[in-house]
């Protein structure tokens, strides 16, 4: 073997410590309001022949949604003000794609992915444009199950915050259409997360850069050729 | 010119109550809008004061439900008061005279007292094929609407066919069943379900009559008074249903037992009335108390959002069975599924790649620490 097949890699800082801690917290949030969210739709048959004064469980099943929902917001908001005021890789520029750059590389991604062609061109180091659109859209669902969220959350409470979000119920109809609508979405961050773990690995095997442990320690490898390649 | 009226206590007295009955009505009526008892002078007061308002009420497409109701309500004295003291100068069900007559009555009312009446409308209005499904005395519904509107001194929708549509305008509603708010440009009370608790109604107008004005309204435009929280909130199975006792069937034990109806269908906890707090019939029971979940008749849809004996409505266009939880597990198990396909389709057809990136592995030098201590 000769020394220029080696690959010579250099490392990358591309995750920060805010956009690490959102992911970590926005992941545990998200998966303690999927299986809190599904019991309350459906509940399980638990502890029956019981009396109500000596039990709880469904109340404290709703409880760790409530405080889940309230964390993954803010969670959320921090979110949204750090693609303004992060690095190059958090900005907001990485999730909308504005640039033919952008669309040339969604479709290279789309060859890797789905037709299981080989790169043939660098792939960003952050996001590839593709991953940045898709979490784009989860962005929006993530505001959608906080705007229905809230809006059911109002009538169970009197305190201003939820309060605010009364307008959406005449939105929708009524609090039923809300309901339903805000299950429907549970399942749009079930597939998502299915197929985000998959392509994490996947990515991460098919580039050798680090992508999974990125989001853990922040950094990711560019190959010393790619670097020089590159522009952004 | 408009003609003067006599004052509710007037035409109170002059059906033969006693001063005695006139103040127990005037408690009970001030029970209903929410006084405390310091407050029932002011009632005694604007009955003694104000003018007996006209009233017309308007038939539409309507099953005449909410008139039955009405003239339920609880208190004997409230319902027999209201109906002889409000004049109701018009109303297809009710009133005394017919054909040319009524019509008469009808437009004499609306001419004499613009400005001054109160309309009362039951049932939606056909805006479809310029209004033929309803037609009363050769003409649409909608252009009676318009004319008895626009000159009433306030307007209430009763029951969910003049707040909502209701069943008439159900998928693919054929006649174009529109509410009233839609087609006026007034402030309208909507008063829904199907139909309205009786104390309610008469709750809505005591409202109108002591305060001379209308009560206020939510974000749906109904009176908070009455449809401020859910019939969830205030329900006597709340208990069970923080508990996580259900109901899992009609005739189980937990049935017998009283638990929440929650998981067969109850729409309590999307549904505003209340059902649970002045109850039906003289305030006997409530359909939950039965034993039968909420429908959630005095929601917008509630019409479209069967089957009701499920706790999420069927998924449109997926059958009548499918709930947005049976597509959502096939569209998981389809994903995991093509993960897992993807999964052995990379190893296949990326050996290459793969290969290549692991020739690009550095090696190390043989006395590195790795690899025991040889
Ligand atoms: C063990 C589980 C998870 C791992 C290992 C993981 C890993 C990662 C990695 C490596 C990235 C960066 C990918 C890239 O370079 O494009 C990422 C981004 C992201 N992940 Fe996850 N993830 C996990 C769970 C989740 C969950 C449960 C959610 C919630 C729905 C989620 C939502 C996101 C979002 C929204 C981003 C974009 C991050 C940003 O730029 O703000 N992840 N994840
Ligand atoms: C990823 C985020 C979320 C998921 C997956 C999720 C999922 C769910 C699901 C499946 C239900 C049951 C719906 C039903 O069948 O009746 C539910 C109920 C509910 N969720 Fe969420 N939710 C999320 C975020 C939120 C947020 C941010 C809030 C804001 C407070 C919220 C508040 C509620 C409320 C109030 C209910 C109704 C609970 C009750 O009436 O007992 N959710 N959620
Ligand atoms: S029976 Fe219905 S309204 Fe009563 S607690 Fe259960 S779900 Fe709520
Ligand atoms: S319990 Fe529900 S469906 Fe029944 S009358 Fe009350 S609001 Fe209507």
């Amino acid at each position: 073997m000769t020394a220029e097949q080696k690959a010579l890699y250099n490392r990358v800082y591309v995750w920060e410590f805010p956009v690490r801690l959102y992911h970590w917290l926005n992941g545990i949030t998200v998966t303690l309001l999927i299986i809190s969210g599904f019991l309350i739709g459906n509940p399980i048959r638990l502890f029956y022949a019981n009396e109500a004064y000596q039990q709880y469980w469904f109340g404290t099943v709703r409880f760790i949604h409530f405080v889940s929902a309230y964390i993954f917001f803010f969670n959320f908001l921090v979110r949204i003000y750090w693609g303004f005021v992060g690095n190059t890789f958090a900005r907001w520029s990485n999730f909308i794609p504005l640039k033919k750059k952008q669309w040339r590389e969604i479709g290279q991604v789309l060859k890797v992915d789905i037709l299981l062609a080989d790169p043939s061109e660098r792939m960003s180091v952050g996001h590839n444009s593709l991953a940045g659109f898709v979490y784009f859209l989860t962005f929006l669902a993530f505001a959608f199950q906080s705007l229905t969220g809230f809006a059911l959350y109002s009538a169970n409470s009197t305190s201003f915050f939820p309060r605010l979000f009364t307008w959406v119920i005449p939105l929708f109809g009524g609090d039923m259409a809300v309901r339903q609508w805000h299950h429907v979405f549970m399942w749009f961050f079930i597939v998502f997360i299915i197929i985000h773990l998959y392509l994490v690995f996947y990515h991460d095997y098919i580039e050798g850069r680090g992508t999974t442990s990125s989001m853990v320690g922040g950094w990711k490898f560019e190959k010393d050729e790619d670097l020089k390649n590159s522009n952004d | 010119m408009p003609e003067k009226m006599p004052t509710m206590r007037e035409a109170i007295e002059s059906k033969g109550y006693s001063r005695r009955d006139f103040l127990r009505y005037c408690s009970a009526a001030a029970a209903i809008v929410g006084l405390e008892s310091l407050g029932i002078p002011k009632v005694v007061r604007a009955f003694e004061t104000k003018p007996r308002p006209p009233v017309i009420w308007l038939h539409f497409q309507e099953c005449t439900c909410c008139s039955e109701s009405f003239i339920r309500s609880t208190h004997p004295i409230v319902a027999d008061v209201i109906f002889d003291y409000l004049s109701l100068d018009y109303t297809e069900t009710l009133m005394a005279p017919s054909g040319f007559q009524a019509e008469k009555s009808y437009k004499d009312t609306i001419t004499k007292y613009a400005g001054q009446y109160i309309l009362l409308i039951e049932g939606s209005v056909p805006a479809g094929n310029d209004g033929v499904y309803c037609m009363i005395g050769g003409r649409s519904a909608e252009s009676i609407l318009q004319e008895a509107a626009k000159d009433a001194a306030a307007v209430i929708a009763w029951g969910s066919c003049a707040s909502n549509g209701c069943v008439q305008s159900a998928k693919p509603n054929p006649t174009n069943a529109t509410p009233i708010h839609k087609l006026i440009d007034k402030p309208v009370v909507k008063v829904p379900g199907c139909p309205p608790i009786a104390d309610v109604m008469t709750g809505v107008i005591t409202h109108l009559l002591v305060f001379g004005s209308t009560p206020e309204l939510d974000s749906q435009g109904r009176p908070k008074e009455f449809y401020s929280r859910r019939v969830h909130d205030t329900c006597y199975r709340r208990p069970y249903y923080d508990a996580g006792l259900f109901v899992e069937s009609f005739d189980d034990e937990n049935a017998r037992k009283g638990y929440c109806l929650y998981k067969v269908g109850c729409r309590g906890p999307v549904t505003y009335n209340a059902c649970a707090v002045t109850r039906w019939n003289g305030g006997v029971s409530y359909p939950i108390q039965s034993g039968h979940g909420c429908l959630g008749c005095s929601e917008n849809g509630y019409w479209d959002n069967g089957p009701f004996y499920q706790h999420l409505a069927s998924f449109p266009g997926f059958g009548v069975e499918s709930t947005a939880d049976t597509i959502g597990t096939t569209v998981g198990i389809g994903a995991a599924a093509g993960v897992t396909a993807h999964a052995v389709a990379t190893n296949i057809r990326k050996r290459k790649l793969i290969q290549k990136l692991k020739s690009e592995s550095a090696e190390l030098k043989e006395d590195s620490n790795e690899g025991g201590n040889n």
